[in-house]
């Protein structure tokens, strides 16, 4: 029997799974909303993909809520998803030197040199041009938000929107759909404004050097890469699992470790409890947060002391 | 009789209050460690667009007067925020809070005795009153000297927290001293203590520079304490803001910085001289250097995209950080360990 290796990303608002074997071919993956409830997504993702005649020898997770899904794993490898988005694209495309990726509520670039992370950046404050944003207008234009890229192909003129703060580009734009603009060049004109917030606030001073590569959900919109490599003025990749870049990587990275065990994934019959609880003990007052695993106490994460 | 207090930062607390307590003869307050409550309490009446370093103060200030304290002491400095006690005088007062608000540290760098015994006649004598003022400050020259000790080795403790518990215990004992005779054999007795802790071998040594707003650099709770943090990585910390640096050290060296650097003018607070300590790391050879401040400080904006163009300069990996009340340590974890990760990856 062959050995495979899971990675998971939990994102804010999608979860990707993905199962590799040793030579990093993709066996499984899968792709499923968040929905606001990690557990149940990945509960949802483990029995989504399959892994038949395989033997699981490690799990790595990654994303936002990588903490928590590893301590329920019991993964040998957590990571955050800024390195595990490079390892995983470097695996695949090892001349790369940027990496553009927009996901649901952030946005970060990586520049690669020698193979190696030279540098990096990542929204901070503001998550506007990210895909969350596009959705809740693709919501507001009642355009699908899968449509929402060929939509914005067809225009010849797209709107100049604000592309500085989520709140005056939604007003821009409904100041611009009531004086009579066409949806599509509306559409377009958001499409443009995502590329032109995220190389203003992201990726300022930072030299975009080619070959670039463009993932993250974001990547699938077909107007946004489309406006990418008008405004940069070179081809910019899209990889067909460019969505699943920091799954991969945070698998190849569980395929590396040197401690691997064997494990079994019987998630959908094991019950998951997390409890909030503030800590008293002394003024930090602590959120602390309890997981257990039927009935057993996992772990408590959240404490500053160090006291759990 | 009144009661006095004061704001926290760091461990600095111990010097001012053995300042106070045999400089005056009134109670001291000694003010509650800062908690998410206090930060609460703090923003809750600020202005919003403030920065950070007011909201701790402010909280601390309402917990202090809830103890009963009714003399305030601030410490300005050389930004806005020197404008900042008479805007928290003006909340509290507001508030309905009565007492009476003394700032110390007048244009940034220039301590203000004149202005304390101006609002606090004092009883005691001259002499004695000098005695103490020296010995506070070589308390705070030998706790920033072990300090930057702590920082560049607590990385290769054997177990972890011997060098936090030493810390601890040479600032209690650091509370008894009266004489400046005591006071050096404690700092060389912990220092000797220090350099015998059981440490790890040293596989690669990886050295991070810190700089920034110098609240949020100080305050471990203002900067979700990046030290320890870094530290637990296994990387050594370097950071040049600490009291003695900004007292008694800074003017000389900014006038130094002014001759020989490629500014020839002050851009307010600390910014000249975080320009110039990301020079001097570069050359140095450390990894990577993390520039921390909080929101809206404007000087550190100023200096940020200097900042930027001289680590591109040298090709050191630069961090910023802006910290506000309500940033969330997921994210900022997450800036952290790649961070780390993309360190070490270059190191190999």
């Amino acid at each position: 029997m062959k050995d495979c290796y899971l990675g998971i990303d939990i994102g804010s608002i999608s979860t990707k799974a993905v199962v590799i074997d040793r030579q990093y071919h993709i066996i499984s993956s899968c792709y499923i909303e968040t929905k606001g409830n990690p557990i149940a997504a990945v509960q949802e993702a483990i029995q989504q993909i399959h892994m038949d005649g395989y033997r699981l020898r490690g799990i790595g997770t990654t994303g936002s809520a990588r903490k928590l899904v590893g301590l329920l794993l019991n993964a040998n490898v957590i990571k955050n998803e800024i390195t595990a988005h490079a390892i995983g694209t470097l695996t695949f495309h090892p001349d790369v030197r940027t990496i553009l990726e927009i996901g649901g509520q952030d946005s970060k670039v990586i520049c690669i040199r020698n193979g190696l992370i030279s540098d990096y950046a990542m929204n901070t404050l503001c998550a506007a041009g990210t895909g969350a944003f596009l959705s809740s207008q693709a919501k507001r234009l009642d355009v699908d938000v899968k449509a929402f890229g060929n939509v914005a192909l067809t225009s010849k003129n797209p709107t100049n929107i604000a592309a500085r703060c989520t709140v005056f580009a939604e007003s821009d734009l409904v100041h611009k759909a009531q004086i009579g603009y066409p949806k599509e060049d509306i559409i377009a004109g958001l499409c443009k404004s995502v590329v032109l917030n995220y190389l203003n606030n992201v990726c300022k001073g930072k030299k975009l050097e080619p070959p670039i590569i463009f993932q993250g959900g974001v990547s699938k919109n077909k107007g946004v890469h489309r406006y990418f490599e008008e405004i940069l003025k070179q081809p910019v990749f899209v990889d067909e699992h460019g969505h699943l870049m920091g799954a991969l990587g945070v698998a190849i990275l569980a395929s590396r470790e040197k401690e691997q065990k064997e494990y079994t994934l019987d998630l959908a019959n094991l019950s998951f409890k997390t409890l909030g609880q503030e800590c008293q003990d002394c003024s930090n007052r602590c959120e602390l947060l309890r997981i257990y695993r039927n009935e057993e106490l996992l772990d408590t994460l959240g404490s500053k002391c160090g006291k759990y | 009789m009144s009661k006095v207090s004061y704001p926290q930062m760091g461990s600095y607390g111990v010097p001012i209050y053995f300042l106070l307590s045999h400089i005056l003869e009134d109670d001291i307050v000694e003010p509650p460690n800062i908690t998410d409550a206090t930060l609460e309490l703090g923003s809750k009446y600020s202005p919003d667009f403030v920065c950070t370093p007011f909201k701790y103060t402010l909280g601390t200030m309402i917990e202090s007067l809830e103890q009963g304290a009714d003399v305030l002491i601030q410490m300005g400095g050389g930004c806005r925020y020197g404008y900042y006690h008479e805007l928290q005088e003006k909340i509290l007062k507001d508030l309905g809070y009565s007492f009476v608000l003394i700032n110390l540290v007048n244009g940034g760098n220039k301590i203000s005795i004149s202005q304390l015994m101006k609002a606090y006649p004092l009883t005691i004598q001259k002499r004695h009153c000098l005695k103490y003022l020296y010995l506070t400050k070589k308390m705070v020259f030998y706790m920033d000297k072990i300090d930057d000790y702590i920082r560049q080795n607590r990385c290769y403790e054997q177990t972890k927290g011997s060098f936090n518990r030493l810390k601890k215990e040479m600032l209690q004992e650091m509370k008894e001293v009266h004489s400046a005779r005591k006071l050096r054999h404690i700092y060389h007795t912990y220092m000797s203590k220090m350099k015998k802790v059981p440490r790890k071998p040293m596989t690669k040594r990886i050295r991070v520079g810190l700089i920034g707003e110098l609240y949020t650099l100080m305050e471990p709770k203002a900067n979700e304490d990046i030290e320890q943090l870094l530290n637990d990585y296994g990387f050594e910390v370097k950071r040049y803001t600490n009291v003695t640096y900004l007292l008694f050290e800074k003017r000389k060296k900014v006038k130094r910085y002014l001759k020989h650097f490629f500014i020839k003018y002050r851009l307010g607070a600390d910014a000249l001289d975080n320009i110039h300590h990301t020079e001097e790391l570069c050359k140095k050879g450390y990894d990577g250097i993390i520039h921390m401040k909080s929101s809206f400080c404007t000087p550190e904006i100023a200096a940020m995209p200097m900042i930027e163009e001289l680590t591109q300069k040298y090709d050191v990996p630069v961090l910023f950080f802006s910290m506000d009340t309500t940033t969330s340590q997921t994210g900022f974890l997450t800036r952290i360990e790649a961070f780390c990760d993309m360190l070490e990856m270059r190191k190999s």
